[in-house]
């Protein structure tokens, strides 16, 4: 617990602290590497509760359609919401949401292996976060609207609508030079 | 708001103008007051923009909270009204933090000690209220007098712990500590802790901000849980706690949830060391002997040091600002070279010297004492005697003081 967290203009990657752009490449990458690259958006982005919520949304769908124009055959990018934070009783559909309070059931289920966390209340980001590590392997990214968040494997701060655009040109940018893991993921834990 | 539009330069409807917290609180000009403890947190609210304050009688912390009242009949406090216990006004001070408000209440003794629930409950909801706790004793046979075995009480609690050692720290760290607090990364409560009677009572001079500069509001967009939603936690989970549903879901989002509370805490620490200049202050940590110590100790400490002076013994000091987050790696670093570390306390535990020897290698070193406890006064004279008793010098017997 309690890594140091960036300082504006900065990320973190496995707690070292690197310049955004550097985050922004090694974040593309992963999404490229990855078997499952899944986009968790949280309520603050579904709902058009003010404009910038509405132009994050947009930036969202278009990181999600240019992942999916860059991978390769046998990648299967997914777009996951994460509606509210209801514990939901006995468990959730993980074909169709993810929830904080057992976020590892839908990583498991769709066999996630990088996941980005956006427009989620950071609360509820980091539990989320600390129960995927504990009980997955999948590569965590959080693209965090404050200070960032030190459970993510990867993580921005300060986002906006522009950085998602960013990395959704490093998607592009990085497209075709990194070689996808295509063997079936392996998890930590038993499920 | 949400749109992260800056109020800094318009005014509120008092005519104070939103001002930007550092230079406020490290550039603008200060006007020496003369003022009590409690009369520095009426003017310390005055300048905090608070929206909800909730007051219970309690000595000795009664006279702030019906001067905050007063600030509240003039316009400055958005609600103000009285609790019908220090349960129920803790338990208030959350509803309206739920709801996105700036709060602040006051409690003392054996108050804290009938709210205590409240307290672990306020950090697992993330809410970033601010109490000063007016330290007194809890235990039979009553004293209102200072004695600060309550705050041992407070620090597992998940609540970020700041130890004041006079009515001008109080003054600045109340304004400070809002700042610390509402980081979206931090957002826990805070107490804010004095010795009673010894800031609250006493006049001193005290550097005031100009009153016609504030902080900016609180903006409860920032928050990492969502404003007041009884079908989301965390108030779901008071109105429903889902250990009755599921022990798996409850038991991984529970050890996640306080795992994360604790985390908040650490992560106050970047925030505290920018607005607190550090978590410790310390004075010549080279000596052999050193005084660590917090609250108006660190004052008695200073005194101790100078009578040691006048008979040739040198002696550092380490001033512990912040209990929680506990300074472990500046303490540390500030002993490293002391070869006798003596911990003077206001309570019968000495639940500080634990803290201390919990945190330094060669921990033999560190001396639990003088204590004074249930309202005694500490004269410095007494920590002297202390100090040269167990280096094996001869002390002056105190028996005679005073006649």
């Amino acid at each position: 617990m309690g890594i140091r967290l960036p300082n504006p203009g900065e990320a973190h990657i496995n707690g070292v602290i690197v310049p955004e752009e550097q985050a922004m490449e090694e974040a593309a990458r992963q999404f490229l590497m990855a078997k499952v690259p899944t986009i968790f958006p949280g309520p603050l982005v579904l709902w058009a509760w003010n404009e910038k919520a509405a132009k994050k949304a947009t930036a969202i769908r278009h990181l999600y359609e240019t992942i999916k124009e860059c991978v390769q055959p046998g990648q299967k990018p997914m777009l996951i919401p994460m509606p509210d934070y209801r514990p939901k009783y006995p468990k959730i559909n993980p074909e169709i949401e993810i929830n904080p309070n057992h976020p590892n059931l839908t990583i498991w289920h769709n066999k996630i292996d990088c996941c980005m966390f956006v427009g989620v209340h950071c609360h509820q980001a980091n539990l989320s976060l600390k129960i995927i590590r504990g009980g997955t392997s999948c590569y965590t990214i959080a693209m965090c609207a404050q200070a960032g968040h030190e459970d993510a494997m990867l993580s921005f701060r300060d986002a906006t609508p522009e950085k998602i655009m960013r990395l959704a040109e490093w998607v592009r940018k990085l497209k075709g030079t990194v070689q996808p893991r295509l063997t079936s993921v392996k998890s930590t834990a038993s499920n | 708001m949400a749109e992260g539009k800056s109020v800094i330069g318009t005014q509120n409807k008092k005519g104070q103008t939103y001002t930007d917290p550092w230079y406020m609180l490290h550039e603008a000009p200060r006007t020496p007051s003369f003022f009590t403890g409690s009369e520095v947190i009426k003017e310390a609210i005055r300048r905090a923009s608070c929206d909800v304050m909730i007051a219970y009688p309690i000595t000795p912390q009664s006279e702030a909270a019906a001067l905050i009242g007063e600030l509240f009949a003039e316009g400055y406090v958005g609600d103000y009204f009285r609790g019908e216990s220090e349960f129920a006004v803790m338990s208030e001070c959350a509803g309206a933090a739920f709801g996105g408000a700036r709060v602040f209440t006051t409690t003392a003794g054996p108050g804290t000690m009938r709210a205590m629930e409240n307290f672990p409950m306020w950090a697992g909801a993330r809410l970033p209220i601010q109490m000063i706790v007016t330290c007194r004793g809890i235990n039979s046979p009553l004293s209102i007098q200072p004695d600060t075995l309550e705050i041992s009480y407070l620090l597992n609690t998940g609540m970020l712990v700041w130890h004041a050692e006079t009515a001008q720290d109080f003054f600045d760290w109340i304004l400070k500590g809002y700042m610390v607090a509402e980081e979206p990364d931090v957002h826990l409560p805070l107490a804010l802790c004095c010795d009673g009677f010894f800031v609250t009572h006493t006049k001193d001079v005290v550097h005031l901000t100009p009153a016609d500069m504030c902080l900016p509001p609180y903006d409860p967009y920032r928050s990492p849980v969502p404003c007041m939603d009884m079908e989301c936690p965390p108030v779901r989970m008071m109105r429903d706690p889902f250990v009755m549903k599921s022990n798996y879901i409850s038991y991984a989002t529970h050890a996640s949830w306080q795992q994360e509370v604790w985390a908040a805490v650490e992560r106050s620490r970047k925030h505290t060391i920018h607005w607190l200049n550090g978590l410790i202050d310390a004075e010549n940590t080279d000596a052999d002997i050193l005084i660590v110590t917090s609250g108006t100790a660190v004052s008695q400490g200073r005194e101790a040091i100078r009578l040691l002076e006048d008979e040739g013994v040198r002696c550092g000091l380490v001033k512990v600002k912040t209990l929680r987050p506990w300074p472990g790696d500046e303490i540390r670093e500030a002993t490293k070279h002391a070869k006798h570390i003596f911990v003077p306390e206001f309570n019968v535990t000495g639940w500080l010297a634990k803290e201390i020897r919990a945190t330094i290698p060669n921990s033999d070193r560190v001396h639990a004492g003088p204590h004074v406890c249930g309202g005694m006064t500490m004269p410095p004279e007494i920590i002297v005697s202390e100090i040269k008793t167990a280096l094996g010098m001869r002390a002056m017997s105190l028996a005679g003081r005073g006649s």
